[in-house]
């Protein structure tokens, strides 16, 4: 870990995110300056694209050459699902799916 | 206050990739973005360059121009305090907000949302500082949690669906993702899906924009 880049890349993601929350506030604060309609769309389009974007990005690890290297993600994610769609309670469903994995990950080598 | 939780998480991971309570601290008090932290962590494994970073935080943070918008004319009143009610709206804030302005609070309400505002960094900022601690000298053993990521976008992912929200755009969220994936392997990946999602859905607003 190379910690000057590390302060950077926590520095320039600071600044990102508050130029994104910032900028609604900069650009349309003005009397009477209408949104374009492209920027009302894209907000309400992307967050749900970048989500499931997320989603496999936070799994980008799998590998589907062993069952070592799929599995226990697959079913934590099932896990996760299901709890959620019952429970519909986001603690819950993140601490189901986190700790099936950590079992999986650690106990059971297929 | 499940945003505590959350922030422990955070601070579990962070420790966990080899940066201490400190890293969490000032992530949490200056960066301060749930899902964007979590991205965080990995883009410091990764060490990538300061262009994918700013790239990826705006796109993954996309949804504060949203946010944002419906709070131009509620922060006007709040002059200078106002800096960090746009500094400070998350996800949370931002949920939180919208059910007090449509419960109608009228007195203080500017002193409210304040309060609001500040009291979920504090518990944000508390949870990751106690997660990173507590990551230093867990007993057992914590392979596995890196899971925690991949749960809090999944259960985002559902609780969207669930709530019928853009359902085709979720659709070509993954596709794009996928594909991208395909092509460019797991280091690489990211920006070209991100960057790919956009252009698709600006390619569709002829058709995807019609029902709005």
């Amino acid at each position: 870990m190379n910690i000057g880049h590390s302060l950077l890349i926590v520095a320039v993601t600071a600044i990102s995110t508050l130029a994104t929350r910032a900028t609604p506030f900069i650009l349309f604060s003005g009397k009477k300056r209408r949104v374009p309609n492209f920027i009302i769309y894209l907000s309400n389009l992307l967050p749900p694209a970048v989500m499931a974007i997320l989603v496999v990005y936070a799994l980008k690890e799998l590998s589907f050459s062993s069952l070592e290297g799929y599995f226990p993600s697959l079913c934590a994610v099932g896990v996760t699902v299901v709890l959620h769609l019952i429970k519909r309670n986001t603690l819950l469903s993140i601490f189901g799916g986190v700790t099936v994995n950590m079992i999986l990950v650690q106990h059971f080598h297929l | 206050m499940g945003y505590s939780v959350l922030g422990l998480a955070f601070g579990l991971l962070i420790q966990k990739a080899g940066y201490n309570w400190i890293w969490a601290l000032f992530s949490s008090l200056f960066v301060y973005a749930g899902s964007m932290q979590f991205v965080l962590v990995s883009l410091l494994i990764n060490q990538v360059p300061l262009a994918t970073v700013v790239v990826t935080t705006l796109l993954v943070n996309s949804r504060h121009l949203f946010y944002g918008l419906s709070f131009i004319e509620k922060f006007k009143g709040l002059d200078k305090r106002r800096y960090y009610m746009i500094f400070s709206l998350t996800d949370e804030t931002y949920a939180l907000l919208t059910t007090l302005s449509n419960r109608g609070y009228k007195e203080n309400e500017d002193d409210l949302m304040l309060a609001i505002a500040f009291l979920n960094q504090l518990y944000w900022i508390t949870g990751s500082t106690l997660g990173a601690v507590l990551g230093s000298f867990v007993p057992f053993n914590t392979d596995g949690i890196e899971f925690a990521m991949a749960a809090l976008f999944v259960v985002i992912v559902v609780e969207q669906f669930l709530a019928n929200v853009n359902r085709k755009s979720t659709l070509i969220g993954f596709v794009c993702a996928i594909t991208a994936l395909m092509i460019f392997g797991p280091n690489q990946f990211l920006i070209a899906a991100l960057g790919a999602v956009v252009i698709i859905l600006l390619l569709l607003k002829p058709i995807l924009g019609e029902k709005r």
